[in-house]
């Protein structure tokens, strides 16, 4: 049987969409967020609603689109009958918190903003619930971790609200970080990410070699989220949230997220020693502890905080037993304590709104002034205590019937029965210390204001909530029967057990365990109050979180140490340690691999006797520059040697263009140090120790020795397949040029291209936005004089530079040059003035705005691909066009021009922007300083 | 050639590395523009060393290796050479404000006091 996908696809979009809303809401807007929120809610219950026929008729309703098809993942969502239930649980227990918020948040709490985080929240829970496959599910988990922090620290202001959140996040999203790593394995395992599929592989994955690391980092992850022992301490420390938060996250739905993965994979992993062992053990132990420090929380939110942890390892418990009326009875607590749990901390909240205080050693005899609140309380506790005619009750029966009789070792036979009573007795002394400190036990202590009844809307969730505590409770076959079955059947993977959903079985051993938790329960409350003077207990029973913070100032301190020993502000060191690294990791790659196979086999390319020449020239010129570096005017002339023997190899080696381009940015550079020693000193002062130059010398030629060994080893191998040859193949029919470096440039990586004349663009700015913070640098004072010769040339030239650079820049796409030559040529022209005649005449001139060139050059270029993309092709598509221009007859033009033409003007502009505003620093006489 | 390139590149390495160890903002500025000679050399390198076969395409030779220059590491080292000026520009304007604070060229500033001297 099918069922239509959209109400599914619907429900899960509705919150996401609701949030996005409310993003845009004012806060002022209290009624419209949460009329936008509840409603989004209610209806996702009616849409999940119009699903239940056919879910329980059997029908799977699915959706899903094509997400991650390498990994074989899908986006999809798919509503069996355990994701089904909690799908309504979810939504519906969410619709009632989003009524009480309404009436719970003040007039000073940003009301839209909550209602979005708590949007965001459910549609992040129902992606657990419904994703097909664990890939989605393990992106929604995280989405969970990180909107439940947002709604634990949603009162900023607060202190605690900020730790218990950094807290929750920590151990949640690490707890993530583990589920990730065992979904990845299990994925590996079963060959697919699909749930259909892993579901069905559990024979394969338990008996495969990476089962027990999947399975621990599954559980490691599901128990973080739901509060295991001893992952458990971030729980209580989440109650600084407001308190609707606190009743959605702990009851309904994210430390149910933990329970309803082990629920999820349950037919998958369960099933061995290692399961039985791990989970059970694991829950035992959450139960018993969380029971015993719930009874001395003065709290109420805490004791209520502790009560979930153990009911949490109760449920864990279930689970790891895995028997199939064990894993029923997990199910079916899990949907008890999402009742009785939602409307205990609805009522906690309300006795705090209208009372003031959450410390039960001040609140006392409130029945006289709350009694409808009271009723309602009481009734959930009871759910909570195990009391009969209760939700509760039914499935701590089951419960204690599955502990007896384990196929065990002896030891856990009877511990794990014994732990359960005494946890059952602790559960009953703390549901008794709820009801009988907060509504009796004399009169109330120094209250900031006179207890009365909440608004109605608050007490109706929890009206709906208890109410359902004692339908269930009274008729549970009629009530929860067939839900039951359905959101137990895909969890016991199979047929259900036979089992009878009533109240009375007759007299038996989980009646009497059931007695005798309710009898010692009460009467150790009752000791304690009167012996021990509960009230005055000032230590309480604390865990993990002592640990945890230690954990983390070690790990801070730790970090800070490495830090300061590594980076301790000395940039010398720094590099140092940088090269020395590289050196140490390419050294162990190279050679720790084996014997270095060196030299290969290629035919060496003669050396013309003009390349041995150039190649002194640079050695020469680098051993000057290495002596003599601290007479910097020198120095820069050995640069420009050097310099230039570079751009001499790239013409050599068949690379024009590069020619072009190093020796024009080589006259750039060399101008621009020319014009910062304006500012610098001339000669360096010699500070640094002869230990420290050998030392930085080994290191150096270490370096220099391993780079050309690299470069050696690769060139006398074969050049193994490129690209090359399809850029050679398609310069012609595909982008209309000739020259292969220019039409990669403008047009195959035409966007890289963009992105770098960005950067380019970007460091000119930065140039110009730092120099006028550096004025009132000492300057060194202008000498000699002015050459008439240099200051009349410069001016003439400037007319005939400009028109090389077009030359350059229109040739481009055929022959050597384009727009980053041009550019730099006609950059250098306009620089020849300034040198020639000094800043001030130049600026007495119209002076272009250079940022403006290189905001027209960027747009320039980015609009030609825009057309191409306006047109229906890709961005930066080439086209091409000759038209007959008069005086220079035909041009041929491609469409790539016009981004060259941004280039061109982009380079132009970045290079005179930094250049002009260099000089303009160096007072009135910058050329004739410079030469 | 090979041997030619691959101790230039070196060359150009290790003095850059050397210049950039020191502790002026001056010498700085010349090492790294040394070594990102020698990067944009061992880019272009890799391509691998032709004499006479620019990639500029001609009418009757067919467009292969064989008759040409790879042209992919030599767009990248031109994009390369523009922005490396770019950043030698920043540099510069980085240490001439080092300067105008500290009063001093030193590359921690202030003479290298802040930092201390490293043994």
């Amino acid at each position: 049987m099918n069922a239509s996908p959209l109400p599914l696809l619907g429900a899960f979009a509705l919150p996401w969409l609701a949030a996005l809303a409310l993003f845009a809401l004012p806060n002022e807007r209290r009624n419209a967020a949460a009329a936008i929120a509840g409603g989004a809610a209610l209806l996702a219950v009616v849409l999940l609603a119009t699903l239940g026929p056919a879910v329980f008729a059997g029908a799977v309703p699915r959706v899903s689109w094509p997400w991650l098809p390498l990994a074989d993942a899908d986006f999809g969502l798919r509503a069996d009958g355990l994701a089904w239930t909690f799908a309504m649980l979810v939504t519906g227990i969410g619709a009632l918190v989003v009524l009480y918020a309404r009436y719970y948040l003040s007039d000073s709490d940003p009301m839209a903003r909550f209602y979005a985080f708590f949007m965001v929240f459910m549609g992040a829970m129902l992606g657990v619930v419904l994703a097909d496959n664990l890939l989605l599910l393990v992106a929604f988990w995280e989405l969970t971790s990180i909107s439940s922090f947002l709604l634990i620290g949603y009162w900023q202001g607060r202190a605690d609200a900020r730790q218990g959140a950094r807290l929750s996040l920590t151990i949640t999203a690490l707890g993530g970080l583990a589920l990730f790593a065992g979904v990845l394995l299990l994925g590996e395992i079963v060959g697919s990410f699909s749930l259909d599929a892993v579901l069905a592989a559990g024979e394969t994955v338990r008996a495969h070699r990476w089962y027990a690391p999947a399975l621990l980092l599954i559980l490691l992850g599901a128990f973080a989220k739901s509060a295991q022992f001893p992952l458990h301490f971030w729980l209580p420390q989440a109650m600084a949230a407001p308190t609707p938060v606190s009743a959605y996250l702990h009851s309904a739905t994210l430390v149910k997220a933990g329970v309803f993965l082990i629920a999820r994979l349950h037919p998958t992993l369960a099933g061995s020693e290692l399961w039985f062992y791990v989970v059970s053990l694991t829950g035992l132990a959450t139960l018993a502890v969380g029971a015993y420090v719930a009874v001395f929380q003065h709290d109420l939110k805490g004791l209520l905080a502790y009560s979930t942890i153990s009911h949490l390892g109760l449920i864990t418990l279930l689970f790891g037993l895995s028997t199939p009326l064990a894993t029923v009875a997990g199910v079916f607590h899990i949907l008890n304590h999402a009742t009785f749990k939602a409307s205990l901390f609805m009522a906690a909240g309300i006795i705090d709104h209208e009372a003031g205080s959450r410390d039960m050693r001040l609140l006392n005899g409130l029945w006289k002034y709350m009694p409808v609140t009271a009723v309602l309380a009481i009734i959930a506790s009871s759910a909570m205590a195990g009391v009969p005619l209760l939700n509760g009750f039914l499935s701590k029966e089951m419960f204690f019937a599955e502990t007896l009789g384990l196929d065990a070792h002896p030891i856990l036979a009877i511990a794990i029965p014994l732990l359960a009573t005494v946890a059952a007795a602790f559960s009953v002394a703390y549901s008794v210390r709820f009801i009988h400190d907060v509504f009796w036990n004399g009169e109330p202590k120094g209250l900031p204001r006179r207890p009365h009844e909440p608004p109605f809307w608050m007490l109706v969730p929890v009206g709906a909530l208890a109410l359902l505590c004692l339908l269930v409770g009274i008729l549970p076959a009629i009530t929860i029967g067939s839900l039951l079955a359905l959101a137990a059947t895909p969890v016991v993977g199979g047929t259900l057990p036979e089992y009878s959903l009533a109240i009375w079985h007759g007299f038996n051993l989980p009646l009497l365990m059931s007695v005798i938790a309710l009898g010692v329960g009460t009467v150790f409350y009752l000791m304690l109050q009167r012996l021990f003077r509960l009230h005055d207990l000032i230590h309480l029973p604390r865990g993990g979180r002592e640990v945890f913070d230690l954990a983390v100032s070690a790990a801070v301190r730790g970090a800070r140490a490495l830090t300061e020993a590594l980076v301790n502000g000395s940039l010398q060191r720094s590099v140092f340690l940088i090269t020395l690294g590289s050196l140490l990791v390419a050294g162990w790659m190279v050679f720790g691999s084996g014997r270095p196979d060196h030299v290969g086999r290629v035919m060496p390319l003669a050396a013309h006797p003009l390349a041995w020449a150039l190649w002194l020239i640079a050695l020469v010129a680098l051993a000057a520059l290495l002596t003599r570096h601290r007479e910097r005017l020198e120095a820069l002339v050995y640069l420009g040697v050097i310099g230039l023997v570079v751009s001499l190899t790239f013409g050599g080696l068949s690379a024009p263009d590069l020619l072009l381009t190093q020796l024009l940015v080589e006259v750039a550079s060399i101008l621009l140090l020319l014009l910062a020693l304006h500012f610098l000193p001339l000669q360096s002062a010699r500070t640094d120790a002869p230990r420290r130059r050998w030392r930085d010398a080994a290191v150096a030629l270490g370096a220099g020795v391993g780079v050309s060994a690299i470069v050696h080893a690769v060139l006398s191998r074969p050049k193994p397949d490129s690209l090359a040859p399809w850029f050679l193949e398609n310069a012609v029919p595909g982008a209309f040029g000739t020259n292969a470096v220019n039409v990669i440039l403008v047009d195959f990586r035409g966007l890289d291209t963009l992105g770098e004349i960005t950067v380019l663009g970007l460091a000119a700015v930065i140039v110009a936005a730092l120099l006028p913070r550096a004025r009132g640098l000492p300057e060194v004072e202008p000498g000699g004089d002015r050459s008439l010769m240099l200051e009349l040339t410069s001016r003439a030239m400037l007319p005939l530079v400009s028109l090389v650079a077009i030359w350059f820049f229109l040739r481009g796409h055929n022959l050597p040059g384009g727009g980053f030559i041009g550019g730099l040529v006609l950059a250098i022209g306009l620089l020849l003035p300034y040198l020639g005649s000094g800043t001030a005449w130049v600026e007495r001139r119209s002076l272009p705005s250079f940022e403006a060139w290189i905001g027209w050059g960027l747009a320039c270029a980015t609009v030609t691909g825009l057309v191409s993309l306006a047109l229906g092709y890709p961005f930066l598509t080439s086209t091409y066009f000759a038209p007959v221009l008069p005086v220079v007859d035909k041009v041929s033009i491609a469409s790539a021009m016009f981004f060259d033409l941004g280039v061109f003007l982009t380079v132009a502009g970045a290079a005179m922007l930094a250049l002009t505003r260099l000089g303009r620093l160096s007072g009135p006489e910058p050329g004739a300083e410079a030469r | 050639m090979e041997v030619l390139l691959a101790t230039g590149i070196g060359a150009l390495t290790a003095a850059g590395i050397y210049l950039a160890l020191r502790s002026r903002t001056f010498e700085l500025v010349l090492g790294l523009t040394l070594i990102s000679y020698a990067v944009n050399l061992f880019i272009f390198a890799m391509g691998r060393p032709v004499t006479g076969r620019a990639p500029i395409l001609r009418d009757g030779l067919p467009p292969t290796l064989a008759n040409y220059a790879d042209p992919l590491p030599q767009a990248l080292v031109l994009t390369a050479i523009v922005i490396s000026f770019a950043m030698t520009a920043v540099l510069i304007v980085i240490s001439l404000k080092l300067r105008a604070a500290s009063g001093g060229d030193h590359v921690d500033g202030a003479d290298g006091k802040r930092a201390g001297e490293d043994p």
